[in-house]
């Protein structure tokens, strides 16, 4: 029987027989591969083997991945309480099925003709999004909730011809980084103090700050810290009164309960679809939205795709395409509307799967269960000697624990939590250095009241130790 | 029985058509899809609905309008759509030239389908994330060993991310010398992608753009007569859209750094360069690669995906971070000094592409590698010697060989018929095959932009050949059959007027209905 050579083709590379490679040179009339590249001259061309680990068939990948991912230690392994902008929620198996279907996975810029699939799914998230947030127009997904609410900004510096935005002070640190980034050198911000303890926005620094070249008054429901503002609309009018747009920043997971910003005079919504259908991904999970009403004003100022639907030339047949496509960079490179490409299309399909399985119903009892567990969660802690709520305003998802009475800093009790098999909350004492040692906590749907009694008796026993040491050094 | 004949060049193609709904026409009250987690009676007994704490300026008041719907109409309506989706995994994808569609290894998709990757948080103790940071700190170093660069990170989701984070990072550096404000120009070409000029204007420059030399080179003599002290940074892709290589690159860079720029290298697609030539030599202080391209990762639908961005020592201070540390113990997440830019997004960037990247570079090995960007260039060069033979089909600039992509014009032949690229477009869809234009501008009349890259074989590349020879034969037999096209798509012609028009664009299912229902 005849045998064959290991490995002369790899298995990804079908054009590396050697006989084929042939006919195919001599078609071109050229005697080597390597003479294809006589173009590039030979100063810069490699003259050795790339220095790489050698390579693996499937067999052995498979083996050597599994054993080095055997070293993280997952969310179902533990108890996580991290938020912060990553959610740990509840998913559809319908929503895994979907978004690894093969013709989603490996689609990408397919023509409406023979991409319609792709078209009308997100012309679909769109649509149940905009139900969601209420408001007639919503684009394509951006990167992240940081670069929505970027382009937001920028958006309305265009629509006002103004340059500073007011931001809160209750912004995730890593959001402004990157808000900070995107929207400089053209424009500036300022941050508007919160009221501590009462977490809400500070009205007076608020109008304080705002001004006659304010483009923008960005605010998030929740906030960063969890809490639920209830002065929406008065924030909309001072923002509004000095020719200023609202932008509102919002975690979708909270509209089956929360008034929607559009409802409080927003102009422009933004917020994070993780929350929606999306696994954690070690962060890989995020991709922002935009909405806005339907007028000129506002849609020609997205650099974003915003998919349309249309008739076709048969009756009864629906169509979709690019609705406005001469904003983008695509048209226009530099005199397009800040840059578009590759985003977090996949992640779109996601979301609409998650709202068409989740519907209003569901929504609603999404956003009230959230909120009895994460009330369950926090009374039991504030229960604990020494530790308390930090801010006093109704919390959605998340809330400050504030450990400054332990005597002990986040980073002790983390320690003591993840030898218990806990990830704590998100460690504030460096982002908010003013609220001392203080932690977010995350609950969701997810927990069960065991486990959040477990975190109850975990942070119990890491405050005792403390007061045991503090006994012996005594 | 008789012996079935199969001998058509072309696929007998049809795809999909099922005639799908609009999701909100699927709405039934009082279906639903999925029951949400309710909270155990001793919560509810103990903080009651949890949801009347809730200031009333801030309660919703009325449900959003979202369709109820049984669970398995969901997964219909969806799997229906995707069925309609011609996904790179269902033809040659050899039409989206500029960006790579390769096989995507079905190993690696499963494999970023565990717990271990799915169900971390980004912000989770490194304790217990080591190996996640492994899979980024060992694709960094292979990353570094590809392109010559320093260090690597992963952040950016994508090319055109990756493109403003190395804007940003010309711009902290030349900020940190104190000449942010003089240098502010950065110069690009014409074939390079659109997001190369678009993100440099986010960072507030003004773009200068090199027109093509007579045979499609960047003319350096334009560039001698643009630089000058306002000069903050030169951005190329190398080879350019066009598939040609700038040979004189290395004087570009040179010119560029006398005058105290900085050098970015647009490598989101670099296949036909693997193991055979890289950033550092060529002069490039920056360069990324698309792991959704060169390195891979599928598209899908357009990302999530990874910019991988490396950079010289002199600007590892500039990197966004924090950036994946190793100590020869523990892999460590660093946070960055005061020169960095920050981020650019949220966390680390989409994990579970880096993961995919690393699987596949790890299946190749070095050797691999250079066989792919060999096999790209090989392939390429094959399609393009037959498809120039194809009536009304031309290659403009540069008679010589290309690299891993060519742009092609059928200037001739729709001078001669009148058949136009669109309509080619269109009508490739007939025989289920991916054909795209190119981006603006059209520098190249009626342009195509084919890529074959490594992953189909000899028979593949005839089939896509097969498809524009009966095409072009069409256009100068029986124009119209290419006109009205397509005819064996799931839809027919789009009528888009409607899309440029503020009083009819339906961006949403809510604006369709207020837009077309008639008023009372």
């Amino acid at each position: 029987m005849e045998t064959r050579r290991k490995a002369s083709v790899h298995p990804y590379i079908p054009n590396m027989i050697p006989e084929v490679q042939r006919q195919m040179l001599d078609e071109i009339g050229v005697e080597r591969i390597q003479d294809l590249y006589d173009i590039i001259p030979d100063a810069i061309k490699m003259d050795r083997l790339m220095d790489l680990p050698p390579a693996l068939s499937e067999f052995e990948l498979k083996r050597e991945i599994d054993k080095l991912l055997q070293k993280n230690k997952s969310a179902n392994e533990t108890i996580n309480f991290l938020g912060a902008g990553c959610w740990q929620h509840f998913i559809p198996a319908v929503c895994d099925e979907i978004n690894q279907r093969s013709e989603f996975v490996t689609a990408y810029a397919g023509e409406p003709y023979e991409d319609k699939g792709r078209f009308q799914s997100l012309f679909e998230y769109q649509s149940l999004v905009a139900e969601l947030v209420d408001m007639d127009v919503v684009n394509v997904p951006t990167f992240d909730w940081a670069q929505a609410a970027s382009t937001s900004l920028r958006m309305a510096s265009r629509i006002t011809g103004r340059t500073e935005v007011l931001l809160p002070a209750t912004i995730d640190r890593d959001k402004l980084m990157i808000i900070a980034n995107y929207i400089t050198p053209q424009l500036s911000y300022q941050l508007v103090a919160f009221n501590d303890p009462s977490g809400e926005l500070d009205l007076e620094d608020l109008k304080a700050k705002v001004g006659p070249n304010t483009a923008a008054v960005y605010f998030e429901n929740p906030t960063f810290l969890g809490t639920i503002e209830s002065q929406g609309q008065q924030i909309a009018d001072i923002a509004h009164a000095a020719g200023a747009l609202y932008v509102v920043g919002v975690d979708p997971s909270s509209l089956g309960v929360l008034k929607p910003p559009s409802q409080y005079g927003a102009d422009i919504i933004c917020g994070d679809l993780q929350p929606l259908g999306m696994h954690m991904n070690y962060g890989g999970g995020q991709a922002g939205f935009i909405a806005t009403r339907d007028e000129e004003k506002f849609v020609m100022e997205y650099p974003s795709r915003l998919f349309g639907i249309a008739p076709t030339i048969v009756e009864g047949e629906y169509g979709f395409g690019d609705v406005a496509y001469e904003r983008t960079s695509f048209a226009h490179r530099e005199t397009g509307k800040e840059s578009v490409g590759t985003q977090t299309a996949l992640w779109g399909i996601t979301a609409g799967v998650y709202l068409a399985l989740l519907g209003p119903y569901g929504m609603q009892e999404l956003g009230q269960t959230i909120m009895q567990k994460s009330q369950y969660a926090a009374d039991l802690l504030a229960a604990i000697d020494g530790v308390k709520i930090r801010l006093q305003s109704t919390f959605f998802k998340e809330f400050v624990v504030d450990f400054n009475g332990t005597g002990k800093t986040v980073r002790e009790i983390h320690q003591q939590l993840l030898a218990e098999g806990i990830q704590g909350g998100k460690d504030l004492s460096e982002d908010f250095p003013e609220l001392g040692q203080c932690a977010l906590y995350c609950v969701t749907e997810v927990h069960a009241q065991e486990e959040l009694e477990t975190l109850a008796a975990a942070i119990k026993t890491a405050c005792a130790i403390q007061v045991k040491e503090e006994v012996e050094s005594v | 029985m008789k012996r079935i004949v199969r001998n058509h060049k072309v696929r007998n193609f049809h795809q999909a058509k099922w005639d799908e709904p609009i999701i909100f026409e699927l709405h039934k009250p009082g279906e639903r899809g999925v029951e949400v987690p309710q909270a155990e009676a001793m919560i509810e007994s103990i903080v009651g609905d949890g949801i009347s704490r809730i200031p009333d300026t801030m309660k919703r008041t009325a449900l959003p309008a979202l369709p109820e719907i049984g669970q398995a109409k969901v997964l219909r309506h969806y799997l229906r759509l995707s069925q309609e989706t011609m996904g790179s995994d269902f033809n040659v994808e050899i039409g989206q030239g500029t960006c790579t569609m390769k096989y995507i290894p079905r190993i690696n998709e499963m494999m970023i389908r565990t717990p271990k990757i799915m169900d971390l948080h980004p912000l989770q103790d490194v304790s217990s994330s080591q190996g996640i940071l492994e899979v980024f700190y060992k694709l960094d170093l292979a990353m570094r060993e590809i392109s010559g660069m320093d260090k690597f990170t992963f952040q950016p989701s994508s090319g055109t991310q990756a493109l403003l984070a190395m804007a940003s990072i010309v711009r902290a550096y030349h900020d940190s010398r104190g000449e942010g404000e003089q240098r502010n120009e950065i110069i690009t070409t014409i074939f390079s992608h659109p997001s190369q000029a678009a993100t440099a204007v986010v960072k507030g420059y003004k773009i200068i753009t090199l027109y093509p030399d007579a045979d499609g080179f960047p003319d350096i003599e334009e560039l001698k007569k643009v630089i000058s002290p306002r000069t903050a940074g030169f951005v190329v892709a190398n080879p350019e859209d066009t598939g040609i290589y700038n040979p004189r690159i290395k004087e570009f860079t040179d010119l560029v750094h006398e005058a105290g720029g900085i050098c970015y290298y647009d490598q989101a697609n670099a296949n036909g360069l693997l193991g055979v030539t890289r950033a550092k030599e060529a002069g490039f202080d920056m360069c990324f690669f698309n792991l959704h391209k060169t390195f891979a990762a599928p598209h899908m639908c357009g990302g999530p995906a990874t910019g991988a961005l490396g950079v010289v020592d002199a600007l590892t201070p500039f990197l966004p971070g924090p950036i994946v540390e190793y100590d020869g113990e523990r892999y460590d997440l660093k946070e960055v000094g005061d020169l960095s830019i920050g981020k650019v997004r949220s966390f680390h960037g989409v994990a579970q592409t880096v993961l995919r990247s690393y699987a596949w570079v790890r299946s190749l090995g070095a050797e691999g590698l250079r066989q792919v960007a060999h096999t790209a260039v090989l392939n390429n060069n094959y399609l393009y010697h037959k498809i120039l033979k194809i009536r009304g089909a031309s290659a403009p600039y540069v008679k010589g060989n290309r690299l891993e992509q060519v742009r092609y014009s059928w200037e001739q032949m729709t001078e001669e018929t009148g058949v136009t690229t669109e309509d080619v477009t269109r009508r490739m869809c007939d025989f289920g095959l991916h054909y795209w234009t190119s981006h603006h501008p059209y520098v190249v009349p009626q342009p195509f932009t084919l890529e074959p890259t490594e992953s189909y074989s000899k028979e593949d590349l005839d089939e896509y050949i097969n498809a524009l020879q009966q095409i072009s034969d069409e256009a100068y037999s029986n124009p119209e059959i290419v006109k009205t096209a397509p005819t064996r798509s799931t839809v027919h012609r789009i009528e888009d007027s409607s899309f440029d028009d503020p009083k009819e664009w339906c961006i949403t299912w809510r604006a369709y209905l207020k837009k077309t229902t008639p008023n009372e």
